[in-house]
């Protein structure tokens, strides 16, 4: 335990035993970006995954939407440390992406409009962990929180779940995504509080 | 120094409360005093956790208002009325009292001094914290040696504006561009209020075409940030050269 915070008690909320360590419960949908929120049309919008030999699958907009969807309920952690509850998403299962897909790489780099890109070994995409999703709470997917699509990574922090994601690409060797490079945990586990680098 | 300080390992450090200052009637800045802090770059912010006796603890993250300063921190803390931690730290915390920081955190929304770039600041509220530390940071380049700083201030009315004598004395002393918008209330003989506009940006920004692209930080609450955002994309701005950080709810 640290040092005690005289005077102070806290506030102990309903559903502080479904939070990780170090988070706070909020009903609202804050928001964290690096920089201004990129316009991304449907219309123009595409996804690639990539193999580590070079190999691409590509879907643009109409082609990905018509894929397999899937309803996903699930809590989502920010290293900002706001955790909000039970969200509903609509999206693709990365394990439709990659069915049929011949790699042997271990790791990942989602990449994302406007050059955002963050690292998830691939193992954290498969089994039903991981989406591209295009629907928040039955409604297309705000700008703002990702917009027309993200991924959702929701068992890793939630910067791990690219915003305005346009791609996939499979590698062999592990490499820092953007936060990663700046001082943010490169696994970002909430429930180890994987926050920076060292944690 | 501070470079290699973005890279270590986070430790929780012990830090003392040597001394407050009112900032408005909501907002506190605290004067830390942190043995062995690491050094920061103007932008970041660290992470305080209080501990109650019972062991139950609360972390939030709050932007560093100094320049850095040896063992010597300041935090600028806006109180949220139903907040868990800023009535603590703003009404509870008295001078010798301790809490637990770690830090510096965000290697992105940080100011350069080697930079030559001019800079152009765009807060909302209390986001003008963290752009406060990269004022005071140009402040102690040598005369001659400034690039040239402008801040754009959105502020409710006068009275909500942090930092109001000292930015008044960095314009006149130190040649801050320094434009307050004012969105509920703004002072007689002014104009009108209003929010962020494309003409606020055109007359008190910079040029987006110019031999050295400005660096723009905007730091705000979301939508502010949106706005702004949206403002200096038409005026030119390239978006890779402008850094945002944002906090509060969104409302949606």
């Amino acid at each position: 335990m640290g040092i005690i915070s005289r005077g102070f008690s806290g506030r102990r909320r309903d559903g502080g035993e479904k939070l990780p360590p170090g988070q706070y419960l909020v009903t609202d949908f804050p928001v964290l970006s690096a920089g201004p929120t990129p316009k991304v049309s449907t219309g123009t919008w595409q996804f690639t995954l990539k193999t580590e030999k070079g190999q691409t699958r590509s879907w643009d907009w109409a082609a990905f939407t018509a894929l397999p969807s899937e309803q996903i309920t699930t809590d989502i952690h920010c290293v900002t440390k706001w955790s909000k509850l039970g969200t509903m998403w609509k999206g693709v299962a990365i394990d439709t992406l990659l069915d049929g897909v011949d790699t042997g790489a271990s790791y990942t780099m989602a990449r994302s409009y406007g050059g955002y890109t963050t690292n998830v070994p691939l193992a954290d995409l498969r089994a039903g962990k991981a989406w591209i999703a295009y629907e928040f709470g039955g409604k297309p997917l705000h700008p703002e929180h990702g917009g027309p699509a993200r991924l959702l990574v929701p068992h890793l922090y939630f910067w791990k779940s690219a915003k305005w994601v346009t791609g996939i690409d499979l590698m062999e060797r592990d490499e820092p995504g953007f936060w990663e490079q700046l001082g943010y945990h490169n696994y970002g586990d909430p429930w180890r509080e994987q926050r920076y680098w060292g944690d | 120094m501070a470079r290699a300080a973005v890279l270590g390992r986070l430790t929780w450090q012990v830090a003392t409360l040597t001394a407050t200052r009112d900032e408005t009637a909501t907002a506190k800045t605290l004067v830390l005093d942190v043995p062995g802090w690491p050094g920061h770059l103007a932008g970041q912010h660290v992470d305080v956790r209080l501990t109650a006796p019972d062991g139950y603890t609360a972390e939030r993250s709050y932007s560093i208002a100094s320049p850095p300063d040896g063992d010597r921190l300041e935090l600028t803390v806006q109180r949220i009325a139903d907040g868990e931690v800023s009535p603590y730290l703003t009404e509870t915390l008295e001078a010798g009292d301790q809490l637990e920081l770690r830090g510096p955190i965000g290697g992105w929304f940080v100011w350069d001094p080697d930079s030559a770039a001019p800079v152009l600041l765009v807060a909302g509220g209390s986001g003008v914290v963290p752009l406060m530390s990269m004022i005071r940071a140009r402040a102690r380049a040598g005369s001659g040696n400034k690039v040239p700083f402008r801040l754009i201030y959105s502020v409710r009315t006068p009275a909500d504006a942090l930092y109001a004598d000292e930015l008044t004395k960095r314009a006149r002393d130190d040649s801050l561009g320094l434009s307050y918008v004012y969105t509920r209330m703004a002072p007689p003989g002014g104009p009108a209020p209003g929010r962020i506009s494309a003409t606020v940006i055109a007359s008190a920004g910079w040029p987006a075409r110019s031999p050295e692209p400005p660096a723009v930080f905007v730091c705000g609450p979301t939508g502010f940030v949106e706005a702004a955002a949206r403002l200096l994309i038409d005026a030119g701005h390239a978006p890779a050269r402008i850094k945002t950080e944002r906090f509060g709810p969104t409302g949606t």
